[in-house]
This record gives C-alpha cells, structure tokens and sequence, in this order.
C-alpha cells in the first residue's frame, strides 16, 4: 500500500455552491441548488435520496460528465472547469473510474477488452493491459469469463466487469451511480461486499449515489439529498439500522 | 495547465492515446458485429458505384465503334451524378441512425477517457471502410453487369477496340484509371457522408449521452 505524502491533499473532491438548472418545455428546473461536499480522500461516501432528489446530477457534476451552472468542483484541489479537453479526458482516463446502474458495457466487446479499453487510451502495450485486465478479472471472479461477451453475462457479472473496468488505470475514486439498481437482492449485497473489500484493499475513494439502503452498512458516511438541497449528512455510527426497515425506501 | 496531486504523486497531464492500429480493429470489429447494418450502409455506395461503373464501361465498349452525342453523354453525366448523390444521401441517413444507437457507447467511451476526436475517428473509420468495400464491390459488379452485356450483343470482339470511358477537361480518360476514380469517389463519399453525424455526437456532454434510452 502506497504510502499518502504529508502534503498529499486530504479532500479529494470538494464541492462549492453547486447549482444545476435546466430549462424543460419553458420552465427553469432546478436539480442542485447549492451543493457544498467534502470527500475525504479514501472514504466510503454515499450519497441517498429519493428519485429526483438531484444525486445523479450531483454525480454527473463529481465526475466531470457535465457543467454546473454555477459552483465549483474541485478534484484534488484542481477546479474542473479550468481543465481543457485533454485533462479532462486525462482526469477521466486515469483518475476516475465510472460504475453505472446499465453496467454500460461496449457490447460489441469481451469482457477483457472491455476492461482494458482504459488502458489503451493510458497508452499501455497490448500485453501489459491484458496482463493487468486478467487479474482484474480475476480479482472480481470472472477470470474464466475473460472472452464472453456482455449479452453472455448476468446482470451482477456484467457490473463486475464494469467495477473491474473501472479500476483499470488504478483511479483514487470509484464514482458509482445506483451501481445495484438493476440487481436482484442478493447480487446486490455481493456487489456492495465487492466495492468495500476494494475501498479498503487499495484505499480508493467511492462515490456512490443510490437508493439502496443495502449502502448504510458499508458507507463512512452518508450523505441526505432532497430536492437538490443536502438535508444531513451523517456518519455511520450514527445512523440507526432497525430491521424491518432495510427494504423499504426512505420518503 | 498542469496542477499538483499528490495521491498517486501524478500531475495531471494531457497524454491520451489511442494507436491508429487499435482505431482500424475496432472499426472493423464494429462493421462485422453489426453486419445487417453495415450492408444496408454499405450498399447506397455500392449502387452507386455499379451505376457510375456501369455507364464508364458502356461508353468505353460503345465509344470504340459508335461515336456518342454529346447530349446523350451530359445525360449520363447528369444520371450518374444524382444517383450518387442519393447514394451519399443514404449513407449520411444510415451513419445517423448507426452514431444515434451507439450514443451510450459513445458516453461510456468518453467516461474511460476517449477524446471527441477519438470518437469521429472511429466512425470515419468505419464508414470509409464500409465506402470503400462498397465501391470496389460496386464498381467490379457494375463492369461485370455491362461486359455481360455487351459479350452477348457484340460477342468477344466487345472488348477488341475499347475507347475512352469518359472526357476529362478534353482528355479523354481510359476504362481503368475511371473505375480507380469511381472506387475513390465512393470512399471519400463515404468518410463526407459520416462527417457530421459523427462530430456531432462527439461534441455531446457525456451526461447527455449516457441518458438517451434506444
């Protein structure tokens, strides 16, 4: 494990006065209003709310894949909106990994090409990156899988690939959104299980947005979103699990 | 603009790569996955290409022992020229709805960190390639389809004296170097047709593509 430098920047993601507005049919909508984030480098974030609440959009301005309308986002210390096409391509490629709740496959690729297609713009050798896609493969269970293409995997095998894929180019953040809506409960949980042993196995930073209560367990903290506001943001210790609760979803 | 971050002591940088070896096997693995698709792209410039063959090879078998009006040639010329226009039409048409499927993978790509340019490439790629196959296909089935012809009209003496396939500026212009033309012309038609659909799904914000639901 890589030692963290005495400067090294504590806040990996930081957040000022985000605002996202839209205009839909003649009627300004407004999806973040004032987003303030601190994301501790090495942490297991979630992000919760109820659909709508603005956490895609929160995640979407996190990870570079659209402008605010006002605010800042700040990715170790360096505020996106300075970087031109290049970095943020550079910043994409290397320092973010993107998990989605489509899995979002190439699916005209295997699964290994699939996973080392990142290592390709990172400008690795053919043998390096796959050398280095199957052990990921392998990390995440599917090293028997490397030539099956996405239409020949479940759900939770296509989202491994995705999480493996997205830790291609060793990223210091997982940006992950609604990484098990499209997965049965137990899948679930196995994927969850998955993206913890990672966080603490190589002290990647993960970003998840979701309504998956299944998410508390494992998050550091968790932070509240409503209508595009952020309620709470709490610490796991604080937060009260009562069975019979974990199925439902918070209103 | 370089900046400090020090997690994995890496400043970033702008280097992003993609090996033009790696962009010609993707675009081919791209055409063969989708083979359905690709013919139907690929077959407006076919079309076209056996059509503007067609009547080079007819004027060149002709040209040998009938001299041509000059009228009936502008007539060729100007059938020949809208039939490739709507061949290129089609193929804008087809490319469209190929970039419009694929905008999710579009996302995604930018998300591992693809450039904008990366992504017309890949689509260039594709369609000159798809152009071209299509125009050499073309162009030997449009000769094929005359020479047939014209060995049952005139029997083998059809070939014996051909003359030129078409007058270029006053030059008149042999049989082959006009098909090489046509196969060119179909090609470079191709990659035109692709330009726009393909930058423009480039130009999208990640965001925006990723939310489109096919």
């Amino acid at each position: 494990m890589s030692e963290v430098a005495p400067s090294a920047k504590e806040y990996i993601v930081r957040t000022k006065n985000l605002v996202k507005e839209y205009v839909m049919g003649g009627q300004k909508l407004s999806a973040l209003d004032g987003v303030a984030i601190d994301i501790k480098r090495g942490e297991y974030i979630s992000i919760m709310g109820p659909s709508g609440s603005g956490k895609s959009t929160l995640f979407n301005m996190i990870g570079g894949l659209d402008k605010p309308t006002q605010g800042t986002v700040f990715i170790d210390e360096v505020d996106m909106a300075q970087l031109d096409a290049f970095e943020l391509a550079w910043l994409r490629c290397r320092k973010i990994g993107y998990i989605f709740q489509t899995f979002n496959l190439i699916p005209v690729m295997t699964a290994l090409e699939n996973v080392t297609l990142p290592m390709i713009f990172a400008g690795l050798s053919t043998d390096d990156a796959q050398m280095k896609g199957q052990k990921l493969l392998d990390r995440v269970g599917l090293g028997d899988r490397l030539h099956h293409k996405p239409s020949e995997l479940s759900g939770g095998q296509q989202q491994r690939v995705a999480i493996a894929r997205s830790l291609a180019n060793d990223p210091g953040i997982i940006l992950a959104d609604e990484p098990t809506g499209n997965l049965d409960l137990r899948t679930g949980k196995e994927i969850i299980t998955l993206l913890k042993q990672l966080n603490e196995e190589q002290n990647v930073t993960v970003i998840s947005a979701t309504h998956d209560l299944k998410m508390i367990d494992v998050s550091d903290r968790v932070v509240w979103i409503r209508d595009g506001k952020i309620e709470r943001i709490e610490n796991r210790e604080e937060i009260e699990v009562r069975v019979g609760q974990m199925e439902g979803e918070e209103q | 603009m370089a900046a400090q971050a020090a997690d994995k002591g890496e400043i970033i940088q702008r280097q992003i790569m993609l090996p033009w070896r790696r962009s010609v096997q993707m675009s081919l693995n791209s055409i063969f996955v989708r083979l359905g698709r690709s013919i139907i792209t690929a077959s407006g410039i076919f079309l076209g290409t056996a059509f503007l063959v067609s009547v080079f090879t007819q004027t060149a078998v002709l040209g040998g022992r009938v001299h041509l009006e000059a009228s009936e040639a502008a007539r060729s010329i100007w059938l020949v020229v809208m039939s490739l226009l709507v061949a290129t039409i089609g193929i804008v048409n087809s490319m469209l709805m190929a970039v419009t499927e694929r905008y999710k993978e579009i996302g995604t790509m930018k998300c591992l960190g693809a450039l904008d340019r990366f992504v017309v490439r890949l689509f260039l790629l594709e369609s000159g390639i798809l152009g071209t196959l299509g125009a050499v296909l073309g162009a030997l089935a449009g000769f094929l389809v005359i020479a047939a012809i014209s060995m049952i009209r005139f029997g083998a003496r059809a070939f014996a004296h051909l003359g030129p396939a078409m007058v270029l500026r006053g030059q008149p212009v042999p049989l082959w170097i006009a098909v090489i033309i046509a196969i060119i012309l179909g090609g470079v038609l191709a990659i035109l047709a692709a330009m726009y659909p393909a930058w423009r799904a480039a130009k999208m914000p990640p965001a925006a593509a990723l939310r489109v639901e096919i």
